[in-house]
């Protein structure tokens, strides 16, 4: 570890040395994968407007951002789930959150002889997944689909084997819906699933669900419309049976605006309001409140202000929901919090 | 006269310093790798102890980690692996090195040994996009009496513990074959001439080489052994990655090296990622037994054939490393 350390320590010191013979400035940053594609664009695309900071990042996973920010290892992490309070103990100084970008996580399924979407209620998803319900015409299934030809088919369950901010969003979803989930399960980026069988990423989720018959799943919304996967639609807070879109997690976080705590650590799955999809999230980079090379905070400030504004036209064609205005608002008051 | 040497050994003594020091270098790699799995899994360790070991549950929520389905799937995908291969492995060492035709045996033997070289993700890949439908629609055939068997209980999934049997043993057949092919090589053809001498038949001259070689043979069935233990990507493409502990063939289940590639980056909180850590050094742990085993084995075979006869063939002993991973 110690070594690693002094090796990092020369590598960063060569490459900032670097940095200064050509005049540019080199940030560094780790974290969540989910984000990554949009990431990538912004930085690349600020360097165009500015072509003396060069911001570089490593997706290495949510967890890996926090421990090397913790780590002081790099200048910002980001993040799919909020840091608990025992890591922000865990950490050197006081760390902000700002979100950044919405997804959203959907189900998907294969059914034998169904075509078209079905509808899920919380508590029914929340029932399918714990494996309380193992067969595709149960009473609870039939009930909110009426019209549609459920086999007696059984039910398998696939689920993420990673550890994921997409498991996160949607255990912590489940858990709000029904309290035996929560009791059972919880939420973190891997569970203790009761059934089912795992794969890797989304694609492995997504292979598991189109391969064998009976099979449920989860996948990132992004993942399901790039590959064109018919997923489910879901209950909301309101009663509405709404397809994830991406306007549908923008309002969810519209409406978690409302009562938006100071510190954006905050859950928006199972948000009330017309039209907010129930399993959306954000996902958030992180600072320090006082970091200790300045120059590099008032130029990550700078970019924040570009990536919550300009930056946000790039959500559509990447996929992502972009934040909406209020949530934008508040961050560019928070922005200030920011020691320079 | 006396300079120059003096100045050979001096040479000498450098040069022998020099390689010993690499020697050592290799000791003190593995002593610091134990070390630091010792000493960054220590909270997990003075949290569970040996329950760790023998404990059923995975619940990263809750804190509560026990590693026994992932000891659980490792050695039994392993072990199946070694049922399915073994046979497999010999027959082909066999026929390249004492029945097929010379102009056949380069082109085979090479064929075999590039199979040793593709990556694992392919192997994981032509797993899920090959072998696991195959192996579902096997299990959807499998008659009823047949599914009261538990090792052949469960629904039909595909992906599980005989997919990951399988595809362990389609990446270690190159292994043991061409190391049991090089054993046979190796053996004295005094030994063959002798039993061919005494009117034995080309199958029973076959089987006392094989029986002069089993030392290297044994070693090269632990050398694929080791390979299986420490595979990760195809085991976790197929295995269905579910950490239950279950004798059924077509459960899906979990091995140690899988489950750290897939929660090891997510892992934030300290207990998780030591405990993730500690089932590093489990697995450490059994492949220095499965290596101590495997040298206690061909330590008395070599005891036994040394009495009978004046020249073994060379003690291909092999250390099992954790195979190439990835």
């Amino acid at each position: 570890m110690k070594v690693t350390k002094i090796l990092l320590g020369l590598t960063l010191g060569l490459a900032a040395a670097l940095a200064a013979l050509g005049q540019n400035q080199q940030i560094n940053g780790a974290g969540a994968s989910f984000p990554y594609p949009i990431y990538a664009k912004w930085f690349s695309e600020y360097n165009k407007l500015h072509p003396e900071v060069e911001i570089n990042y490593q997706s290495i996973g949510s967890g890996g951002g926090i421990r090397q920010l913790s780590a002081e290892t790099v200048f910002f992490g980001a993040s799919d789930g909020p840091m608990s309070d025992e890591q922000l103990k865990g950490a050197p100084g006081p760390i902000l959150h700002f979100p950044t970008v919405l997804g959203g996580v959907v189900p998907i399924y294969n059914i034998p002889g169904v075509e078209g979407t079905l509808k899920f209620s919380g508590k029914v998803l929340a029932d399918i997944i714990m494996g309380k319900v193992t067969k595709w015409n149960d009473a609870s299934i039939t009930a909110l689909n009426p019209g549609v030809k459920l086999p007696a088919t059984d039910i398998t369950v696939a689920h993420r084997s990673d550890g994921s901010g997409t498991t996160y969003i949607f255990v912590d979803y489940l858990s709000k819906v029904s309290p035996d989930f929560k009791d059972k399960v919880g939420v973190n980026t891997s569970v203790n699933w009761p059934v089912g069988v795992g794969g890797k990423g989304n694609e492995g989720v997504a292979g598991l669900v189109k391969q064998t018959p009976g099979t449920i799943g989860y996948v990132e919304l992004i993942y399901a419309i790039q590959n064109k996967i018919a997923f489910g639609s879901v209950q909301n807070h309101d009663g509405e049976f709404l397809q994830a879109s991406l306007d549908s997690v923008t309002a969810a976080a519209a409406s978690a605006s409302k009562s938006m705590p100071a510190d954006f650590r905050v859950s928006i799955t199972n948000a009330p309001g017309k039209g907010a999809y129930p399993i959306s999230s954000f996902t958030w980079l992180l600072f320090y409140e006082n970091p200790k090379d300045k120059a590099k905070a008032k130029t990550m400030v700078e970019f924040m202000k570009w990536a919550l504004t300009d930056g946000q036209k790039y959500c559509a064609e990447l996929g992502y929901s972009p934040l909406p205005k209020e949530v934008v608002a508040l961050e560019m008051e928070a922005l200030k919090k920011i020691k320079l | 006269m006396k300079t120059p040497s003096r100045r050979r050994s001096a040479d000498d003594r450098g040069f022998r310093l020099g390689t010993g020091f690499f020697a050592l270098l290799v000791v003190l790699l593995v002593a610091g790798i134990f070390f630091e799995l010792y000493r960054t899994s220590t909270l997990s360790l003075q949290k569970f102890g040996f329950r760790f070991w023998t404990g059923k549950t995975w619940d990263p929520v809750a804190g509560e980690f026990g590693a026994f389905p992932f000891i659980w799937g490792t050695l039994y995908s392993s072990i199946l692996a070694m049922v399915i291969s073994t046979p497999i492995a010999l027959g082909i060492a066999i026929f390249l090195s004492e029945l097929s035709p010379r102009r056949l045996r380069t082109p085979l033997a090479f064929l075999t040994e590039l199979l040793a070289a593709v990556p694992s993700i392919v192997y994981g890949l032509w797993g899920i996009f090959v072998l696991v439908p195959i192996v579902r629609s096997f299990q959807i055939a499998t008659p009823e009496w047949m599914k009261k068997i538990p090792l052949f209980s469960g629904p039909p999934l595909g992906v599980g513990m005989l997919s990951a049997g399988l595809i362990l043993a389609v990446m270690v057949i190159p292994f043991t074959s061409s190391v049991a092919r090089e054993v046979l090589k190796a053996v004295p053809s005094t030994q063959r001439e002798a039993a061919y001498a005494l009117g034995a038949t080309r199958w029973e001259a076959i089987l006392a080489a094989l029986r002069f070689g089993r030392t290297g043979i044994i070693g090269a069935v632990i050398l694929g052994f080791g390979r299986a233990v420490g595979e990760t990507m195809a085991v976790t493409m197929v295995i269905g990655n579910n950490p239950q502990v279950s004798a059924s063939l077509y459960a899906p289940q979990y091995s140690m090296a899988a489950v750290i590639a897939n929660e090891f980056t997510e892992a934030a909180d300290n207990l998780y990622l030591s405990a993730l850590i500690e089932i590093g050094l489990v697995l450490f742990i059994i492949t220095v037994i499965v290596n101590a085993c495997s040298r206690l084995l061909i330590w008395s075979v070599t005891r036994e054939v040394k009495a009978k006869a004046p020249k073994p063939v060379a003690t291909m002993a092999f250390a099992a490393p954790t195979g190439g991973g990835q």
